[in-house]
């Protein structure tokens, strides 16, 4: 059960190779039913999953392509609805209300923004949780007394509701608040544009840091401790053993926290959205998107439908050019590999 | 930086640098240790402390009152905190349920037969975890009022699922390759068929792995507020929706020592379980992210 007693498998053989390997036995007829098991076993599941999420995505689509009913802020008519081509899709990238940019503090003037807050509390969040992540890692992977200790109390700001921790956060930045306090400082946290930011990092970052380190020791705990011992024999130094060993090995391991991570961090909604409702340019895209809801489904449906593309199209890139494949360190061993 | 000096160093020298190097561990995980509890602390006593003296930087227990707790679950002002705790446990608890029954299936596939598209299915189950809440919500949210489901349970549950559930196969695919199988293999042989296998043998060994999969579906589900603060209304609101919008005694004043308390009363049964069963949820956390 645990991770730690896992024997290290060569990172070389990725799944697919399996089948063949397994194909060239020859089992046929077991290889049949068990694809008419696996095909049972699996369907609801996926049945479920189609509905709850296929369904709604492609009903999003949908929207996106039709007007919104309400008043055409340019020409002052209402608006019927019907086919609405791309222009929804051209608001939100374009700026444009009708003929025109739309007006400064509108919703429809600030996607750029919010894809710019958005990717820059990505970029800075899981940068520190990476940093800060592999050093509580590399403190965690160390055998002192207190460890597992240590480990229960790094679980406890990952247990806490996203809400909570808002809400905590919130408090300890508030004016008169602890923060200000032990740094004696007098600065409005909440209300003006880069404390805003920096109260809303601080927080993501005590949230998330100990998932990224939980994940990472697990990558360190798979190197084996005779790798080290034959490094130190060797005569590398510590730094050497770090970049040398270290790094390359937990790399894999690495690479797909920092892809969760950064998923995560793009729909980031909850901190921002409790802490300063998206003021002082903390508007994320998921929180246009939430605002936009009551201002008209369709367009917020093609807003959704740009969000969900940019995520799609950033994960897109880690797995394809940075090598964070989290479907292949999924892929389980088959029988054929167990000895 | 000299390990090489180690040995050819005095015994001495050496000693004193094993010290210091576990010292600086010490100090290390000292600092990791404050800086994940500090703030949890600084909740507790907040949410024990009396309304005046919220600001107060004491750092122990001054003060001390249940007055927040009371003012929490205080109907006259508004709160309706145990109906929102209760709320809360049945959206968490069916969501949890209904993906752990279609889960276990699809991850004993996954985690044992040899099918084609494996792969498919693998990256459509991560796919779907990752999947924006945002995207799901804006559609949901029309069609729910179309057909009478705004501020329904099953509004709350069913967009849940698509990310408990994915969670919920990710995590037990990498549990059940863990399994010893030989069992099955052994039951097998001794004239159980692949179902009698799985019921008899492999149910009672997955229980734990079951068990500890879906306290982490629970957490996740309970955690939830994005669906939750758009899609439930007065009667079906959520705790963490009813802690972000949480009226105070005084209107246009943040009641900070009362959230504190609420806070404390969501947060504190998952600490618990976490602390008593932290090295299967480590253990669960990290499945599948290596090896």
């Amino acid at each position: 059960m645990s991770t730690l007693a896992q024997p290290k498998r060569a990172p070389e053989t990725p799944g697919p190779k399996t089948k063949k390997v397994q194909k060239e036995v020859g089992q046929d007829r077991a290889a049949t039913s068990q694809g008419r098991w696996a095909f049972w076993l699996i369907s609801p599941a996926l049945v479920l999953l189609a509905v709850v999420i296929v369904y709604p995505v492609v009903n999003a689509i949908i929207m996106a392509f039709q007007k919104d009913q309400g008043l055409d802020p340019a020409t002052k008519l209402f608006v019927q609805g019907g086919p609405a081509g791309f222009d929804n899709f051209v608001h939100w990238l374009a700026q444009q209300c009708g003929s025109a940019a739309c007006a400064p503090g509108t919703l429809g003037s600030q996607f750029w923004g919010a894809v710019g807050t958005t990717f820059f509390f990505t970029a800075v969040t899981v940068v520190l949780e990476t940093v800060l992540g592999f050093w509580m890692a590399v403190i965690m992977a160390r055998s002192f007394r207190g460890r597992s200790a240590l480990r229960a109390a790094v679980l406890v700001p990952w247990a806490i509701p996203t809400a909570v921790t808002a809400k905590l956060w919130f408090f300890i930045f508030a004016f008169d608040g602890i923060a200000n306090k032990l740094f004696g400082t007098a600065i409005l946290w909440t209300g003006s544009e880069w404390p805003a930011r920096w109260a809303i990092i601080i927080s993501d970052v005590w949230k998330t840091t100990p998932f990224m380190a939980l994940l990472i020791l697990a990558g360190l705990q798979i190197i084996p401790a005779e790798v080290y011992e034959a490094a130190k024999v060797d005569g590398a130094s510590a730094w050497q053993r770090f970049t040398q060993i270290t790094l390359p090995l937990v790399k894999p391991a690495l690479m797909v926290a920092v892809l969760f991570r950064v998923l995560d961090a793009l729909r980031m909604y909850d901190l921002p959205a409790i802490m300063t409702q998206g003021s002082n340019n903390t508007t994320t895209l998921s929180i246009l998107v939430v605002e936009q809801i009551r201002q008209g489904f369709n367009s917020a449906a093609a807003l959704s439908t740009i969000t969900f593309l940019i995520i799609f199209l950033v994960a897109f890139i880690f797995v394809r050019f940075l090598g964070a494949n989290a479907v292949a360190s999924a892929t389980p061993k088959t029988k054929g590999q167990e000895k | 930086m000299t390990a090489v000096s180690i040995d050819s160093a005095p015994k001495t020298a050496a000693r004193r640098r094993e010290r210091w190097a576990s010292g600086r561990t010490y100090l290390s995980a000292a600092l990791i240790f404050i800086w994940c509890l500090l703030p949890f602390y600084w909740m507790i006593v907040t949410a024990f402390r009396d309304v005046g003296y919220t600001f107060d930087s004491t750092p122990f227990f001054t003060h001390v009152t249940w007055d927040n707790f009371t003012t929490v679950f205080s109907e006259n002002l508004g709160n309706h905190f145990g109906r929102n705790l209760l709320n809360s446990l049945l959206v968490a608890g069916v969501t949890t349920v209904v993906a752990l029954l279609f889960g276990v299936f699809a991850a004993y596939a996954l985690s044992r037969l040899e099918f084609r598209f494996k792969f498919l299915v693998l990256g459509f189950v991560l796919g779907a975890s990752m999947f924006p809440g945002v995207a799901l919500v804006t559609p949901l949210f029309q069609l729910f009022t179309n057909i009478g489901w705004y501020g329904t349970y099953q509004a709350l549950i069913i967009p849940n699922i698509s990310f408990v559930l994915p969670l919920t196969v990710y995590t037990l695919t990498s549990f059940f390759r863990e399994m010893p199988w030989e069992l099955e293999e052994s039951a097998r042989i001794d004239g159980c068929t692949q179902g009698q296998a799985f019921r008899k043998v492999i149910m009672p060994l997955a229980a734990p792995a079951v068990f500890t999969t879906a306290i982490l579906a629970f957490i996740a589900s309970w955690n939830e507020f994005l669906i939750a603060s758009q899609l439930s209304n007065e009667q079906t609101k959520t705790v963490t929706v009813a802690i972000a919008y949480f009226a105070g005694a005084q209107a246009h004043q943040e009641p900070y020592t009362a959230v504190m308390a609420a806070g404390t009363v969501v947060t504190i049964p998952l600490v618990i379980l976490v602390l008593v069963f932290q090295r299967k949820i480590v253990a669960g956390l990290t499945a599948g992210a290596v090896k």
